[in-house]
Order: C-alpha cells, then sequence, then structure tokens
C-alpha cells in the first residue's frame, strides 16, 4: 500500500469520526432540548430556544460533517450513498404523508409523532444502503 | 460498457485492491468496473489507461444500449 494511499484512508477515518462525533452531539443535545425543558429547567421559554439554537448550530455542524465524509468518498461509493438518499427521501415524503393522514382523518387512534418518521428514515437508509452495496458488489 | 480490465490486471499481475490502489477508488468499485456493473468516470479511465499504459478505447468498449 503506497504512502498516497494510507494518507486517503487515514483522511477517511477521520472524517468517519467527525461525523460520527457531531452526530452523537446533535442526538444528545436535542434530547437536552427535551428532556432538559421538563426536568432541569422546568420549561423556563428562554432557556429552552437558547438550547434549540445550540441544537440547530450542532445540526448544521453534522450536515457538513456529512458533506465532508460524501467529498472523500470514491464514485461509486458516492452514487451508492446518493441513491440510498433518493430512495429515502422519497419513501420518507410518501410514507410520512401516508401517516400524516392516517392521524388527520382518524383512522389511527394516536397521534402521527415525528420520531416515526426519523425512526423510519433511518432504518429505510441502512436498507438502502445494504442493498445498494449488494447490487453493485 | 465491456472493458478488458481483469486481463489487463492479469497480465501485470496487480490484484484488485492494488489496482484501486494505484488509482485511489475502493476495491468494490474496481470489482463493479470489471462486471460492468459500473461504468467509471472519465478521470478514472484515464487513470486506469495510464497503469496499464493502453488508450481508453483499447480498455473500455462502448455498446449502445437497446
Amino acid at each position: 500500500m503506497n504512502s498516497v494511499t494510507m494518507e486517503r484512508k487515514s483522511e477517511r477515518l477521520r472524517r468517519v469520526r467527525l461525523l460520527a462525533l457531531w452526530t452523537f452531539v446533535w442526538t444528545i443535545s436535542t434530547a437536552l432540548v427535551v428532556f432538559g425543558s421538563e426536568f432541569i429547567w422546568n420549561g423556563t421559554k428562554g432557556l429552552t430556544v437558547f438550547a434549540l439554537g445550540i441544537n440547530i448550530l450542532l445540526g448544521i455542524g453534522m450536515i457538513l460533517a456529512h458533506r465532508n465524509f460524501l467529498e472523500i468518498l470514491d464514485e461509486l461509493e458516492r452514487k451508492i450513498q446518493l441513491e440510498s438518499m433518493a430512495i429515502t427521501l422519497g419513501l420518507t415524503l410518501v410514507i410520512g404523508l401516508a401517516y400524516s393522514m392516517l392521524d388527520v382523518t382518524d383512522v389511527i387512534p394516536w397521534d402521527a409523532e415525528i420520531s416515526f418518521l426519523v425512526m423510519f428514515m433511518g432504518i429505510c437508509y441502512m436498507l438502502a444502503i445494504f442493498m445498494n452495496t449488494r447490487r453493485y458488489r | 460498457m465491456k472493458n478488458n480490465i481483469r486481463v489487463l490486471r492479469a497480465e501485470r499481475k496487480l490484484t484488485q485492491g492494488e489496482l484501486a490502489d494505484a488509482i485511489g477508488v475502493s476495491r468494490q468499485t474496481i470489482n463493479a468496473i470489471e462486471k460492468g456493473k459500473f461504468d467509471p468516470s472519465l478521470p478514472t479511465a484515464f487513470r486506469l489507461a495510464g497503469v496499464f499504459e493502453k488508450r481508453i478505447e483499447e480498455i473500455f468498449e462502448y455498446h449502445e444500449e437497446g
């Protein structure tokens, strides 16, 4: 393995770790907004808005880290990611709206929560990556 | 698009991993190109041509689809 390849692989690992770190910190800040408001600062609006601002900034950091990660992938890996994101976006739109309509029309007795959509997106994205990786194997 | 990368690689006793390292892509990408499942970009095709010291049209053969 030549030095350029080694450098590329270590840079790739660095970007993966950065993405994982940003995602982790953003997830923690999301939990902090919800649970902090309820259990720590007892619904003080100013603190909730502040925590939300931090959450949004960390979310932007996570998005930039993801873009940074995509840039180091080769063309096939990027194609796999792009196709997986397209499938996830399309399915989330269709299934998300259908789920919301089930709630609006009172077909389901519970509220259509946004958390369902986030979980659905995660599972969808992982499955799409798995299937697309197999397709080009 | 067909190609003879597998043959050229075997002639030079290169593994997929070594060829991938030489042109800066993953081993999976070389495998997908060899199997005709993925058509490489022009820069990658030029890099492959550089490694094999061939012209692009000596490596890739274009067939109209349909």
